[in-house]
């Protein structure tokens, strides 16, 4: 592939072209979260991440302000010395950040703007315009969980942001866009409905024209459950998206982290260990500082280079297909989540809406108002985080004994902590303390 | 989880639980609306993101006996200035309560004079780092002045 750029900024080789051929090398690709308010920091960080002894691309996550599209807030934020969550992109503008990437960015070292934002034009903009190709997000996952927008405004807002995108192929660029759908609020979303969103969003990205991308999976309560989760990912992904470079990316677990920093490092090793397992390409990792505050450079490099030791200690699974897995159903379900909604329409940015006003997609918990909210979920004896109530969800119901539970303050508690509590406490059997 | 008990004869409270703009998160508002539910208050929750104009409008129409803002994105001090200097400016909501809790700063430290400032512009109390048994003990006697 010729790598014009004409006007591009520096040569760079695509992000998903870098991922696949390190995958074929036998590496895991790991990504920080990483995001500074200031240029210098921010530059700092994307060096530290650039040397970190583990194969890395960069990140540039942008500020919650940026997210909700309040470059005003940015602005006055930086002006007053206010510390940022991130690296506000559209309020420092692309000569600022071609300045941050100069150097650091390149062939070897792809750069990812991770954000979080419903109305994603403007970030669009600006980062193409700094000589970037390579995102994230989705009309459903950057919505339902993260703003109060209209799904139908957010997926009309997602169809023109990729777009912008996808006519980076008209100057030799090969854009890339990962699915936030494997997330979905970070926990108690079972396994299923985030295979199924991460599928669905990625080929929404797809009628857009975007023909690289990435599909996400977040670690969830049970290694096992998430490793049959990325395996029926794949497989969805090989059906549905014929001809598209794509990749699954694990995510280390988004929900409340373990507070010990060996707590927090076992939870980020036993990802490494489920990215390799399952067959996923690149890992984004969590750090020892998660549970207290944002995380520093050295806490993050850290992290990328724990991560990277577990996965090349870690066996690949033999050769794949024929490889008998255990099947919980995964699969079905989330096929069938995903035929529900292309009944509805092989356009998704109408079928999507209109599935979630029918509740044939529903998220557990989620506040969004046009989330249905007839939909449960638990975690199961064995660890696996399971459907209490299905509500529309074309999906079997699960037995009458666990239907109905009422969800309590104190049961939410212990579901949210589920996690933390299993590493953290290891540490103290460990040392004798109970 | 601290366990605090609570009069049975406390009234039911109003409250109306709220993320700032630019937080998106929402397992603490769900906590929050199912503990103060189970205390027998009744609970308006708007959610994650709620623009600024949209939560005084909501507040200004139920007149709430509470408002609880619970912000974890770092951005709290700075979001919750915003907020008191519109919610307590409002006439409808002269007597409401209002008050801000989570991980307001991005630092994970308190911060003493960010606390103040949150209290000089207009917040009744300032629960930093998520303290949630101050909180509880603040509603139970915040009912219980309800009450009376």
């Amino acid at each position: 592939m010729s790598r014009a750029n004409a006007g591009r900024g520096p040569c760079t080789v695509p992000f998903g072209q870098f991922v696949a051929r390190e995958h074929a090398a036998g590496r895991l690709v790991v990504q920080p979260r990483m995001g500074f308010g200031a240029p210098a920091a921010m530059r700092a960080g994307l060096l530290a991440t650039r040397h970190a002894a583990a194969t890395t691309v960069g990140t540039l996550t942008l500020d919650s302000y940026t997210r909700v599209g309040d470059t005003a807030a940015a602005v006055k934020s930086l002006a007053d010395g206010v510390p940022l969550n991130g690296y506000p992109i559209v309020a420092h503008g692309s000569e600022v950040t071609r300045a941050v990437l100069a150097g650091i960015q390149g062939a070897d070292f792809p750069v990812q703007v991770r954000h979080g934002s419903a109305r994603p034009q403007d970030i669009v903009a600006t980062l193409v315009a700094a000589g970037l190709d390579a995102t994230e997000g989705g009309p459903v996952s950057y919505c339902l969980p993260y703003s109060r927008t209209p799904l139908r405004e957010a997926v009309g807002h997602w169809v023109r942001a990729s777009s912008q995108l996808a006519a980076l192929h008209d100057v030799g660029a090969v854009p890339h866009l990962e699915t936030f759908g494997g997330c979905m609020l970070g926990q108690l979303c079972p396994p299923s409905m985030l295979v199924a969103i991460s599928v669905l969003e990625a080929m929404f990205f797809a009628q857009q024209g975007i023909r690289s991308v990435s599909l996400s999976y977040a670690q969830q309560t049970s290694a096992g459950q998430d490793e049959e989760a990325v395996r029926a990912l794949r497989r969805l992904a090989g059906e549905l998206l014929p001809g598209l470079d794509w990749h699954v990316v694990v995510y280390a677990y988004m929900g409340v982290y373990p507070r010990t920093p060996a707590g927090a490092c076992r939870l980020l090793a036993a990802a490494a260990r489920l990215a390799v397992r399952s067959g996923a390409a690149r890992l984004i990792v969590k750090t020892v500082a998660e549970a207290h505050r944002i995380p520093t450079i050295d806490e993050n490099v850290a992290a990328l280079e724990l991560a990277a030791r577990v996965a090349a200690g870690t066996a690949r699974p033999a050769a794949e297909p024929g490889r008998p897995d255990p099947d919980t159903g995964i699969y079905q379900e989330a096929s069938a989540l995903v035929e529900a909604v292309l009944e509805l329409g092989e356009r998704l940015a109408d079928s999507l809406p209109a599935a979630f006003a029918l509740g044939h997609l529903d998220i557990p918990y989620c506040l969004h108002p046009d989330n249905a909210g007839r939909v449960t979920s638990y975690i199961d004896e064995d660890g696996r985080l399971q459907w209490s109530e299905v509500g529309a969800l074309p999906i079997r119901p699960p037995s009458s004994g666990v239907r109905g539970r009422r969800a309590t303050a104190a049961g939410l508690v212990a579901a949210l902590s589920h996690v933390e509590r299993k590493f953290d406490r290891s540490r103290l059997d460990r040392a004798g303390i109970r | 989880m601290p366990h605090i008990e609570v009069s049975r004869t406390a009234p039911k409270a109003t409250v109306v639980i709220s993320g700032t703009a630019s937080d998106s998160h929402t397992w603490n508002l769900v906590y929050l609306q199912l503990l103060i539910q189970e205390l027998g208050h009744a609970v308006v929750n708007l959610g994650s993101c709620v623009p600024d104009g949209l939560l005084v409008a909501e507040c200004r129409q139920r007149q709430p006996d509470l408002v609880v803002i619970s912000s974890v994105n770092g951005h709290g001090f700075n979001d919750g200035l915003r907020l008191a200097a519109l919610l307590s400016s409002q006439p409808e909501l002269a007597d409401t309560a209002l008050v801000i809790g989570g991980k307001l700063g991005t630092d994970g430290l308190r911060s003493v004079g960010w606390q103040r400032r949150l209290l000089d512009a207009g917040f009744d109390r300032v629960f930093d780092g998520g303290d949630l048994a101050a909180f509880l003990t603040y509603l139970d006697r915040f009912a219980g002045r309800l009450a009376s």
